[in-house]
Formats: C-alpha cells, sequence, structure tokens
C-alpha cells in the first residue's frame, strides 16, 4: 500500500461561487516530491478542473509561488515530506486577489515594477566604438544581490503593509530600483528616487523584514529598502543645505 | 482572517480578502514586531519621566525630593521594571538590525553585519559605563 | 527645496532611536531602579544641579529627552496607523504624535535654558 498525504486546496470557482472553499485529495507520498509534484497529480489524475501556474519546476522563474501551511513558498521547492504527516494546506498567495482557484492577479507589481524603471539609465549612451562598458568585481558585488531576484512576488505576499495599505510600492520593486541605483553603469538614481520619495515609496515600510524571510533567492529586500532610506534622507539632507549641488 | 468578502472594483468575480484588524496575531515574526514597536511608548514613558525630573530639579529640593519620592512607589517600581525590559528588547533589536541600513564599504568590500553589530554593543557598553560613572562620582 | 518632510521624520527617528537605544537603558538602571530600590544612593540635590548648570550637559538632556520623543512619534504613529488600522485618522494621528514630540522638545528647551 503506497504511502499518500492529504493535500488541502483552496479552490474558488467564481462561477459557482462567491467565496474560496477547500477541497481535499490525497495524493501519493514520495520523498523527492514537491507540492507542486502534487498539483500536477491532482491535475493529472484525480481533478482536471484545479487551476494554478507553474513552469519551470527549478526555483527560477517565479510562477508558482503560493502558500503551503499558510507560508509563502515556491510549491517547485517545497517538499512534501517537511510538510508531513499532512494534511497540508495549499492557497493563492495573501494579498493578491485571486482569479480563480490558485491562481491570482498580479498587474499591480507589474505596473509598480514597470514605475520604479528597472532598466540601466544614462544621459548619454556610449557611441558603439568606445567600446563595452567595464565594472570591476566590487562594483559589481554592491548590486548583485538584489539582481537575483525572480519577480516571484512571495515578498509581497509576507508583507503586511503591503495587505494593509495596496499601494505600497513593495519590497521586489524597491529591491530592484536600488539594484540598478548601484550599478555602477547607470546614472538615473535621483529620478528613481523621486519615484520611491512618494506617499507609498519607500517610507511605508516599517522594516518588518518577513520579505527578506521568504525571499527564496536570497535577495534581503529589506536591506535593501533600509539602505535606500539612508540613501534617501542623506539626499535629502543635502539638497536642503546645499541646493545648488543637487541640481 | 476575517470573512468578509470584497471585490476588486471593475472585476467583481475577483476574490479580495480583507486584512483582519488581528493580522498580527498570525505568526510570531508578527507578533515580535508589533512588541519591538511598542517598546516605543516605553521610550516616550522615559524621556517623560527625565522631563518631569528636570521640571522638578528646576522647581527646588523640595519638589525634586518629591519627585525622587514618586520613583520610590510601587506603581513606577513596577512600570519602570517592566519598562526597562521593554527598552532593552529596543537596543537588541535596534544594534542587530544596524547592518541591514548602514552598509559600510572598505576598499570596496562590505564590512561583514557582526563587525556593524559588535561595533554597536561595544559602543553601548562603553557609553552605559562612562554615563554610570559620571552620575554616580557626581554623588 | 525638499518636498516632503518624511526623510526629516525618519532622520529623527533613526536619532531618537540609537540614542535611545544606547543611552536608555543605563539611565533607567540607574534612575528608575538602582537609586529608587536603595542599591545606589542618589546623587544630592545640588550635585545634580551643579551638573545640569554645565553647557555640554544641558545639550547632553536636550538631545537625551527630545530625539526619544521624535522616535516614539514616528514609530507609534504607524504602529496605530497599520496595527489598528486607523487610516480615516492619520492626520489626527500625525498631529498628535509629532506634536507631543514637539512640545516635549520645547518644554526641555525652556527649562534647560532658564536653569541656574
Amino acid at each position: 500500500m503506497q504511502p499518500t498525504v492529504a493535500l488541502r486546496v483552496a479552490r474558488y470557482r467564481p462561477e459557482q461561487e462567491s467565496e474560496p472553499t477547500f477541497q481535499t485529495y490525497e495524493v501519493p507520498f514520495r520523498k523527492d516530491w514537491v507540492v507542486l509534484d502534487a498539483l500536477n497529480y491532482v491535475k493529472d489524475k484525480l481533478d482536471g478542473s484545479l487551476s494554478f501556474r507553474w513552469s519551470c519546476r527549478m526555483g527560477v522563474c517565479g510562477s508558482c509561488g503560493m502558500k503551503v501551511n499558510g507560508s509563502p513558498k515556491l510549491t517547485c521547492a517545497a517538499f512534501l515530506s517537511d510538510s508531513m504527516p499532512g494534511p497540508i494546506r495549499v492557497e493563492p498567495m495573501d494579498y493578491f486577489p485571486v482569479v480563480r482557484d490558485l491562481v491570482v492577479d498580479i498587474t499591480d507589481f507589474m505596473q509598480k515594477l514597470k514605475k520604479v524603471k528597472p532598466w540601466i539609465i544614462r544621459k548619454e549612451e556610449r557611441p558603439l566604438a568606445e567600446g563595452e562598458y567595464r565594472q570591476t568585481p566590487d562594483e559589481l558585488d554592491t548590486y548583485k544581490q538584489f539582481s537575483m531576484c525572480i519577480n516571484c512576488m512571495l515578498c509581497y505576499s509576507a508583507c503586511p503593509i503591503y495587505g494593509l495599505e495596496p499601494s505600497f510600492i513593495g519590497p521586489a520593486a524597491i529591491a530592484l530600483a536600488q539594484r540598478y541605483n548601484m550599478d555602477s553603469r547607470d546614472e538615473a538614481a535621483r529620478e528613481r528616487l523621486e519615484i520611491l520619495s512618494e506617499h507609498d515609496g519607500i517610507w511605508q515600510c516599517t522594516f518588518v523584514g518577513e520579505c527578506t524571510k521568504v525571499c527564496p533567492k536570497n535577495v534581503d529586500p529589506a536591506g535593501a529598502i533600509q539602505q535606500y532610506k539612508l540613501m534617501g534622507a542623506a539626499h535629502w539632507l543635502r539638497s536642503l543645505l546645499l541646493p545648488w549641488g543637487t541640481r | 482572517m476575517s470573512a468578509g468578502v470584497h471585490h476588486t472594483p471593475y472585476h467583481p468575480k475577483w476574490y479580495r480578502r480583507r486584512v483582519s484588524v488581528w493580522w498580527w496575531l498570525q505568526n510570531r515574526t508578527y507578533t515580535g514586531f508589533v512588541l519591538r514597536e511598542l517598546t516605543s511608548v516605553f521610550v516616550a514613558f522615559f524621556a517623560l519621566v527625565y522631563l518631569w525630573q528636570l521640571r522638578a530639579l528646576a522647581q527646588g529640593p523640595e519638589a525634586y525630593a518629591h519627585f525622587l519620592a514618586l520613583l520610590k512607589t510601587p506603581l513606577f517600581l513596577v512600570l519602570d521594571g517592566v519598562a526597562f525590559l521593554f527598552i532593552l528588547f529596543h537596543s537588541i533589536t535596534w544594534f542587530n538590525l544596524a547592518p541591514k541600513a548602514v552598509v559600510v564599504r572598505l576598499k570596496g568590500k562590505r564590512v561583514p553585519d557582526w563587525v556593524v553589530v559588535g561595533l554597536n554593543y561595544a559602543a553601548w557598553l562603553v557609553l552605559s559605563g562612562a554615563v554610570a560613572f559620571i552620575v554616580l562620582r557626581g554623588g | 527645496m525638499p518636498r516632503s518632510i518624511t526623510p526629516l521624520l525618519w532622520l529623527l527617528f533613526s536619532a531618537g532611536g540609537t540614542v535611545a537605544a544606547l543611552l536608555f537603558p543605563v539611565h533607567v538602571l540607574l534612575t528608575g531602579l538602582a537609586v529608587p530600590l536603595g542599591w545606589l544612593e542618589a546623587p544630592s540635590y545640588e550635585s545634580v544641579r551643579g551638573l545640569v548648570r554645565n553647557p555640554v550637559a544641558r545639550l547632553y538632556v536636550f538631545v537625551f529627552i527630545s530625539l526619544p520623543l521624535f522616535h516614539w512619534a514616528h514609530r507609534f504613529r504607524y504602529t496605530l496607523y497599520d496595527g489598528l488600522q486607523l487610516k480615516h485618522l492619520t492626520e489626527l494621528i500625525a498631529v498628535l504624535c509629532y506634536g507631543t514630540a514637539i512640545l516635549g522638545t520645547a518644554m526641555t528647551a525652556y527649562l534647560l535654558w532658564n536653569i541656574t
């Protein structure tokens, strides 16, 4: 008799219900299986109507973020064996509107990401003849950690400020802005600071720190935000005391 | 989480759950966070106690003696004891989080977090010792 | 001219938090517990008064009371806003918090200026 484990999955079918419900499935337990494997088993063999997002199944695409037993996780990285004896509760990520079952709408994050201009901005592009931009390993080191973000949005799902104040720009967007601010090739730190110093920018953060805890790629968005606050405050002081210097 | 269906405008079928007022009881980190934030109340409490002491000092020896007597009452002793614990909690969480905000780079390499934390604790010890010395020597 | 004062409020919060973290524990231990409980002799009225006459001491006391009040104001304001979800009272909360800190600072400055 093959060991099994119960999977309690949140279902939401807007055409037939107004609130989410739970449905329990009995899936085989294998010690090398992750929650994503179990969900795919459900979809293949038990209930083809279950909707969820996934892609690379190896922790680099950021598609499969969900809540496993109440904690935001990538389901491709959440081993069944870590949650035994079960039942294992699988729900959609918090603080995003649920479209269907485990699928959430991520438009809000996408818009916020664009707002921070996460690309290299230069006052003048170098002509091709001048060759490539060079960067020392130390210069790379200043922003590399923040560049590891896979946009999985687990940090948004963990941030109570985002839950309470949906207009908050959020951990990943700020971390990615900082990634470009610290990049020696970029020249738009001031421009981004103007955007992020607005009411729902960096100052909304109260350093709960949960975003860093749940990040699967060790981006440390909380650290990025606190560094950004210091940068923002220093810039504010400079513009107050030396207004001519900051034009 | 409380019930309370709250649909997103223009997408009446998308489900949005309202965040409960008890969100901070949901996990240990959130509760710890709120306790950490509440340490500020005890910080303000003591700042006001010192302000009161300063005022008593300015008013004269009787007022000052009266203030010192007030500090000996059980109510204040209990409040002070509780406040002391919360203020310690503030100090510890503050120093432990310092390296997140203050990133020091020496010759291109980031100074390790434990050095920043250690320097903070060292400063704490040195300053506390200096204060104790000055206050007690003046007596 | 900088647009908003939030960075200033955050700087005050940080400075106040650092002052409180470094200096409050020892002062609370001495003034709030050790002396009232009799573990240590209370410094005499004259010696404390003499100590406060010193301009450096006055600056210390000013920073010691004022900055932590601003630390509390900023932090408590956000705690009420987020923790109790009092969004509709956000202006009132801000005025009460920073107002108290400003009042406390003004009182401290007044007392320190006039003490002889």
